[in-house]
């Protein structure tokens, strides 16, 4: 893929939990994506892949007894791995900005609107209350949130789940970030709302032109806003890839497996297929491929040796035994048939 | 907020009407005739009549009461079995210098006690989270008369730092008020810590993080708020334990207050100034329970939809 344009470049990341002594938990263990200017990454996967812990990596925010172990986290050139808290605290909510899935835990329930709002101009831009005001006021019209003057002073117990959300989405973007991590943003919000949610942050990113990470689980949300997509397995990227492509030429058995979960208009398929079995558990993860006790093309390669994500052409990565020169198993296998 | 307030006052209205039944049936329900009890074993019963009549307890009990209560609106509770002088005038000092003594304990509890509970939860597992949590226990476990008591063996007999005895210069006050705080102090503490530590864990504070919020504004500005609700009402229910433990705390010191007052006028069955500090130690207390309401609810905006 061309790295001329990128302004985050995330290579081999790991971040593990260490807990009762020792115990590690490799919660992201090998992630590596781009995001272009201005474009938006997906970055998919089911519940407990390592998704928010990487967006929590980005920003630096894992708490102990978490650790960033290794990788490379580049913005624009800058490798946040290194800087100090100080230095990244003048990243996160100005350059970096972040959203939640629980819109109703998000906001502070002993502060109004306004106040929450006004702090990232306070911190950043050192404005005082009656210059942050209008900005504030301006940034609540531009996520479409009606009578701005008077939801200011308003707490968020007053606000509903899609209207906090909203004000999640101000805060993130007042000091125009030049990122955007939305992590799953409309998991928690009625279907109704959860379309408006994306189409807002979409009409934002246009009017801003900022780049986003978008995170979910749904690949339906990818299909919908994104540019580029990460589908992550178990901590690790299996595959990378822009969106027309991966939906239409998926290479990770894995990714095939999500698609064929996906229902889809374009085809004449109403029957869903499940992927067999489960996720292995952290502690119990197996020493090859970690998805090759699902797979129904795993080799004894697979089961031994982790492949490495390896570019096939054209900017697509891919972790799979399937597409190497060591592939020990039917040289023929279709992994998609569409 | 104010129509609050103001509602909160007119409901205290029956408790303190409650307060005052109670204090006046304490008198009259209690075996004993207050008048033989006034005049000494031996008076003549003429002398006897005579009080009975002064004081009108032969008329009906109704009667007697509502004149009680327009006394007592008044502030005047009558003249003490004693010393023949006028409660109100007895009480007076003594009332201030209890109330002094409750608010130095409640405001070493408060702030000794948030700041070691902020300090041990920031910390939570360190040297300093562990010793501040084995003093808080020691000071819990510790009765308050027996601190006292050891306070004043060393910092008064043996250091000879502080008066062993008596208020009202500096030096004074301050074992008294270390006696009376310690308990309040440990509980405020442990109370502080869990709340922060639950806090600290909530959505809203890695938002703040994420927002660039230096970590001292997110414990001060974005956790405290929060994690001080649960602690007020636990400063509402320790004013009580306070109260009492003015009594044994001015009993150790010698301090010439309510709660010495009020064991003596028992000893005594000095009716008129058992009902009088009765009455005036309630009234204070339901106050404080007014006023910790009132933060509790300036501090959780939530709760002024419903109320
Ligand atoms: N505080 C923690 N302590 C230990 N393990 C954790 C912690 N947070 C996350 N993990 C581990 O990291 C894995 C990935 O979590 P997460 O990134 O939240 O998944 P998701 O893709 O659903 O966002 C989880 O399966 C869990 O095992
Ligand atoms: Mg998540």
């Amino acid at each position: 893929m061309g790295s001329e344009n990128n302004i985050l470049r995330v290579n081999n990341l790991q971040t593990s939990f260490f807990i009762d002594g020792g115990h590690e938990i490799k919660a992201v263990d090998g992630v590596t994506f781009d995001v272009p200017e201005g474009k938006t990454l997906g970055i998919v996967g089911e519940s407990g892949s390592g998704k928010s812990i990487t967006a929590l990596s980005i920003l630096k925010l894992i708490d102990s007894p978490g650790k960033i172990k290794g990788g490379e986290i580049n913005l624009k050139g800058e490798n946040l791995v290194d800087k100090t808290e100080k230095a990244m605290r003048k990243i996160r909510g100005n350059t970096i900005s972040m959203i939640f899935q629980e819109p109703m835990t998000s906001l502070n329930p002993t502060y109004t609107v306004g106040q929450q709002i006004r702090e990232s101009y306070k911190i950043h831009q050192g404005l005082g209350k009656r210059e942050s005001t209008e900005k504030v006021i301006e940034m609540l019209k531009l996520v479409g949130i009606p009578s701005p003057e008077k939801r200011i002073n308003q707490y968020p117990f007053e606000l509903s789940g899609g209207m906090r959300q909203r004000v999640m989405i101000a805060m993130a973007l007042a000091c125009n970030p030049e990122l955007l991590i939305a992590d799953e943003p409309t998991t928690a919000l009625d279907v109704t709302i959860q379309a408006q949610i994306l189409e807002l942050i979409k009409e934002l990113q246009d009017e801003l032109g900022m780049s986003v990470i978008m995170i979910t689980h749904d690949l339906g949300v990818v299909a919908e806003t994104c540019d580029f997509v990460a589908v992550m397995y178990c901590g690790k990227v299996v595959e990378y890839a822009e969106v027309k492509t991966l939906f239409k030429n998926p290479r990770h058995p894995y990714t095939v497996g999500l698609l064929k979960s996906l229902p889809r208009s374009d085809i004449d398929q109403l029957e869903l297929i499940p992927i067999k079995g489960t996720v292995p558990s952290p502690d119990n993860m197996p020493e090859g491929c970690s998805f090759a006790p699902r797979c129904p093309f795993a080799t004894e390669l697979c089961h031994d040796h982790l492949p490495d994500l390896l570019e096939i052409g054209d900017g697509e990565q891919i972790r799979c035994w399937i597409y190497t020169d060591d592939w020990d198993g039917d040289p023929e296998v279709k992994v998609y048939e569409p | 907020m104010l129509t609050y307030i103001l509602r909160r006052l007119i409901q205290l209205i029956p408790v303190l009407f409650g307060v005052t039944l109670f204090v006046f049936l304490l008198m009259h329900l209690t075996p004993g005739n207050p008048a033989q009890l006034m005049a000494g074993e031996q008076a003549p019963q003429e002398v006897i009549d005579r009080i009975e009549n002064r004081l009108g307890l032969n008329d009906p009990l109704p009667v007697q009461y509502v004149r009680f209560l327009g006394n007592v609106v008044q502030l005047d509770f009558g003249t003490s079995m004693r010393s023949n002088l006028p409660v109100m005038d007895e009480i007076r000092y003594k009332f201030f210098v209890t109330i002094e003594l409750a608010i130095y304990s409640t405001l070493l509890s408060v702030f000794i006690g948030i700041i070691a509970g902020i300090v041990s939860a920031v910390r939570q597992y360190t040297f300093s989270d562990i010793a501040i949590m084995f003093v808080a226990l020691f000071g819990l476990s510790m009765p308050n008369f027996w601190l006292g008591l050891m306070l004043m063996q060393w910092f008064s007999i043996n250091l000879g730092w502080f008066p062993p005895t008596g208020w009202g210069s500096a030096s004074q006050v301050v074992l008294p008020v270390i006696t009376l705080g310690t308990a309040g102090a440990a509980v405020i503490a442990r109370m502080t810590r869990s709340s922060m530590l639950e806090v600290i864990s909530q959505d809203y504070i890695r938002t703040a993080r994420a927002k660039g919020v230096r970590e001292r504004v997110i414990i001060y500005r974005h956790a405290l708020k929060n994690a001080l609700i649960p602690v007020v009402t636990v400063l509402g229910l320790q004013f009580g334990t306070l109260l009492s433990g003015t009594v044994l705390t001015e009993q150790v010191f010698a301090i010439n207050g309510m709660g010495r007052y009020v064991i003596d006028s028992i000893m005594a069955r000095d009716f008129p100034a058992v009902q009088a500090s009765i009455i005036i130690i309630s009234v204070m207390f339901v106050f404080v329970n007014l006023i910790v309401d009132i933060s509790y609810r300036f501090l959780n905006k939530r709760i002024d939809l419903n109320g």
